[in-house]
């Protein structure tokens, strides 16, 4: 697995896209940290480039990738090599890369500006974030071989928990307002990884506003150090588990 | 060397091999030749390992390969477009290959002569990524012959290469011919074939249609040019299926 | 003639003074200094001795219940005795003026549900003054009722709270005038500090955490000042009511947090000022029911769930020069506002541009967005805090406002916070 690695790594950190990217997050939480007087609001514009940026960005790139590296993956099947080593170098070659630019582009403007609970959480999250992604292209890359079909589902992933997934939770929440929905919204927050991720930050920062609902359960659950540790099990599984669907598909695929 | 058992494979519900058992030999040269859609690539995509068959066994040198990796140190593939990591080196890549070698009981032959015939080492710090597909298709063949391995199996090898390239490919099969290897290549160009080969493994409709030695095959069609015997059953093919339809519109 | 009027005037004065002056070294002359080392001692020199008197306690514990001292006597504490009330009552009852209490330990003051034991309690007296002792583990701490011209100074009060039942207050006032409160450290009561009908009165420089309930609590309190106090997690932080001209300057409201806890609830508050406050990581800063002419200057929102919420009923209140900063919410309310002045404010959520470059902003900032007003209706779309569909839901309302209230916006807003705000 590591020879492989190694040269997967090597071909992707010289790839001209990583690196614009790296360059935009820097520039980006550059410009959040330096034209803003207080590092607290430039850790909320941060926030948000974890929640769209990343995410974005991990899964085009890594669905692009994938396809693009298809006929090299065939070559090295016919080598004496596990479907198991070619698929996890890919994957980690992808992941690490990526989570290279983020540690980069965001994660040093953060621990120099705001390296606080709430900055190690938006890099924590940030990290997780892109396997989650990551994983979930190659789980479209592997569920079809058409590269426009596999990158436009990708796309669909990305904007669905990026804003349908919120939109049709704030739906239900306005029609069924009058039901109580305290608990429920635990749930809510642990089946789409950007929630999870969001409000494991927000917990951090917006931890006065959070303690003045009533009810409490939403608070109660993810300040506690149980809720700590099933969310962030929870986010883990949602990078192992497509990742491991994935790779099923991929050792029985027809390259 | 190399023996299918019962091959049966779908893509969905397209049919693509059907019953396959066939056996190929060390020292044999073997053309594999059908029209489109007859399921050449396929039966070496299995063998490969690159696709997994939905039914039967496959033996390499008696041992069933299924979902194996170990057995494919022992050969050698040129695919027929060859697309690398477009940021490696000419140099790296062919380190890495031979990494992966390394760990599967590989003898530890390196065969140059491709490399230094296609004269790689002038370029061996070029990128992957900036090649002409002609190159690519140099350092596909140079790194399919590079770790000496007992099975060649070539798709389309003189495709995209310039004459000359092409020609010193050929003797290098040649070569390796008479060392008495298993040479397995696909082509559409029966003047190669013609000149490489000496078996015909001739597949239409999702079966194996013959598998026979080349003189025996000419023999068979008063000596005809093996390009006329294979338009020949190229056309008798479609000759059947017209009648086919005909009788079905009759009916 | 006249100038001689007035001259006589004057001349009468200093004459009165210089007899009081005399009165006072003559009772000193005679005025004695006790010295006592045990219980029995103590209760001898208290029955026995006269106005001016000193009575020096020596270290050491006294098991005291419902001493009173009905005379102008001082009580000094020599290497901090211990009166200890055995869980069984009041410690000490001051019925006379210009008494001193000093270096004093109290510690087990019993509980009761009908009357309110304190450690020491003032009952109709003036000029008495409470310094610098210690107070532990009492249902009450120090008591007044119905004085004046008192100074309490420099005192730790610690209780040690089982519930909101059974603990009392660190400082309780009620109905007193001309009161002093400085340097005085309140924890672990149910409220801190405590001021019922207490006016012309200052409050300074005091320190009051981790009270079950209020830091700081009073009604009907009209005409003091409030002025370098921290009030620091609180149950429901500070609480004060119905009460007229009042000032709080360079106070810190910080950490209190629950869903019924405040930086301050202001309710029914009028003709009053609050400047130079800092107000951080509160569930609410401030919260202002019924409050009118209430004017809110230069103070410091920081990191509170909602600065400042002001209810419907409040009018004519001003909020001027303030920096809100990382706020979750800026502001929010219950219904249509009006007539409160928003001006000059620095907003850090604000967006908009400075073209003329004068450090104002070129258009209003609306402090209370569309999903803060989501939330308040249904708690549980506290799930989409921060999330793209939420800053959606804000941006659509600020371009087309529909929910929020139209009035309620601040047409100066600042480009850049303060930072030259005189702080505690």
């Amino acid at each position: 697995m590591r020879k492989v690695l190694k040269y997967v790594l090597y071909d992707i950190l010289r790839n001209k896209f990583l690196l614009g990217y790296t360059i935009l997050l820097l520039i980006l939480s550059g410009a959040f940290f330096g034209f803003e007087v207080d590092p607290g609001k430039g850790i909320i514009s941060i926030l948000n480039i974890n929640l769209i940026v990343i995410p974005l960005v991990s899964i085009v790139f890594s669905t692009t990738h994938f396809y693009n590296s298809y006929e090299y993956l065939e070559l090295l099947s016919a080598q004496p090599l596990s479907r198991k080593t070619i698929f996890f170098s890919q994957y980690l070659g992808v992941s690490i890369t990526l989570i290279l630019a983020f540690l980069v582009g965001v994660g040093l403007p953060v621990i120099i500006y705001n390296g606080d609970s709430s900055g190690i959480r938006v890099i924590l999250t940030g990290i997780l974030l892109t396997l989650v992604y990551v994983s979930l292209a190659f789980l479209a890359a592997v569920f079809t071989r058409d590269k426009a079909k596999g990158i436009g589902l990708s796309l669909v992933i990305w904007f669905y928990f990026s804003l349908v997934y919120d939109s049709l939770v704030l739906a239900l929440f306005l029609n069924l307002s009058d039901y109580p929905m305290e608990k429920i919204t635990v749930l809510f927050s642990l089946l789409n990884p950007s929630d999870l991720a969001r409000i494991l930050v927000l917990i951090k920062l917006d931890v006065s506003a959070l303690m003045g609902i009533t009810g409490a359960v939403f608070q109660d659950f993810f300040g506690s150090t149980n809720g700590l540790l099933i969310s962030f099990l929870a986010l883990i599984s949602w990078f192992l588990v497509p990742l491991i669907a994935s790779f099923r598909i991929f050792n029985k695929k027809d390259l | 060397m190399i023996r299918f058992e019962n091959i049966y494979k779908k893509f969905g519900k397209l049919e693509v091999l059907n019953d396959i058992s066939i056996r190929f030999d060390i020292g044999q040269s073997i053309a594999i030749v059908g029209p489109n859609g007859s399921g050449k690539t396929t039966l070496i995509k299995i063998l490969l390992g690159m696709v997994l068959p939905d039914k039967g066994k496959l033996f390499f040198e008696d041992k069933n390969i299924f979902q194996t990796h170990a057995y494919r140190g022992n050969i050698g593939y040129m695919p027929q477009i060859s697309r690398y990591p477009p940021n490696l080196k000419i140099r790296q890549l062919i380190e890495m290959m031979t990494e992966i070698r390394k760990s599967e009981g590989w003898n530890g032959d390196i065969d140059e002569d491709l490399y230094e015939a296609f004269e790689l080492d002038k370029i061996k710090n070029k990128p992957m990524g900036t090649l002409s597909g002609g190159t690519s298709q140099k350092v596909g063949a140079a790194l399919a012959f590079r770790f000496n391995p007992k099975v060649l199996i070539l798709d389309e090898p003189t495709a995209g290469l310039d004459p000359i390239a092409a020609e010193i490919l050929k003797d290098k099969i040649q070569k390796e011919r008479a060392k008495g290897k298993l040479v397995i290549i696909t082509s559409h160009i029966v003047s190669d074939l013609e000149e490489l080969t000496d078996y015909m493994l001739y597949m239409q409709e999702t079966r194996v249609h013959f598998f026979k030695k080349i003189d025996d095959l000419k023999d068979q069609y008063g000596g005809e040019k093996l390009g006329k015997i294979i338009a020949f059953l190229m056309k008798k093919k479609a000759y059947n299926t017209l009648e086919t339809i005909l009788s079905k519109v009759k009916q | 003639m006249h100038f001689q009027k007035t001259y006589h005037l004057y001349f009468k004065s200093v004459l009165l003074k210089v007899l009081l002056l005399i009165c006072l070294v003559v009772s000193n002359i005679f005025a004695k200094k006790i010295n006592v080392k045990n219980k029995s001692e103590l209760l001898k020199a208290i029955q026995e001795c006269s106005d001016g008197d000193i009575i020096m306690v020596s270290k050491g514990r006294y098991e005291i219940n419902n001493l009173t001292i009905n005379k102008s006597i001082q009580l000094l504490g020599i290497g901090l005795p211990i009166f200890d009330g055995k869980n069984k009552g009041e410690i000490l009852a001051i019925k006379a003026s210009n008494v001193i209490i000093k270096d004093l330990r109290f510690e087990h003051v019993g509980v009761t549900s009908s009357i309110d034991w304190a450690a020491i309690k003032v009952i109709e007296a003036s000029n008495v003054q409470i310094i610098e002792n210690q107070i532990f583990d009492s249902f009450f701490g120090i008591y007044l009722s119905a004085s004046q011209n008192c100074l309490i100074k420099n005192n730790q009060i610690k209780g040690s709270p089982q519930n909101e039942q059974n603990t009392g207050n660190g400082f309780h006032a009620w109905k007193c005038d001309k009161i002093r409160v400085e340097n005085n450290t309140v924890e672990g009561h149910r409220d801190g500090f405590y001021f019922e009908f207490v006016t012309n009165s200052e409050v300074t420089n005091n320190l009051s955490f981790h009270n079950i309930r209020y830091g700081l609590h009073f009604m009907f309190s009209h005409k003091n000042n409030y002025s370098y106090n921290t009030f620091d997690n609180n149950g429901a932080g500070v609480a004060v009511m119905y009460t007229k001209m009042v000032t709080m300057k360079h106070n810190v409201f910080k950490n209190n947090w629950g869903s019924s806890s405040y930086g301050i609830l202001l309710k029914d508050i009028t003709d009053s000022e609050m400047e130079n406050n800092v107000f951080e990581n509160n569930t609410m800063g401030i919260l202002m029911e019924g409050c009118n002419r209430f004017v809110i200057k230069q103070n410091d929102f920081t990191k509170n769930g909602v600065a400042i919420r002001m209810q419907a009923n409040c009018e004519s209140n001003e909020l001027t020069e303030n920096n809100f900063k990382n706020n979750t919410f800026d502001m929010a309310t219950n219904g249509t506002v009006v007539s409160n002045t928003l001006n000059n404010n620095y907003w850090d959520k604000y967006d908009g541009y400075d073209l003329n470059k004068d450090g104002i902003g070129d258009y209003a900032y609306r402090p209370i967005s569309l999903f803060s007003t989501l939330i308040e209706r249904m708690p549980q779309t506290m799930m989409l805090l921060r999330s793209f569909t939420a800053t959606l839901l804000d941006k659509i309302e600020k371009v087309l406002p529909s929910f929020t209230p139209e009035n309620l916006k601040d047409i100066n807003p600042k480009m850049n916070p303060f930072l030259n705000f005189e702080r505690a």
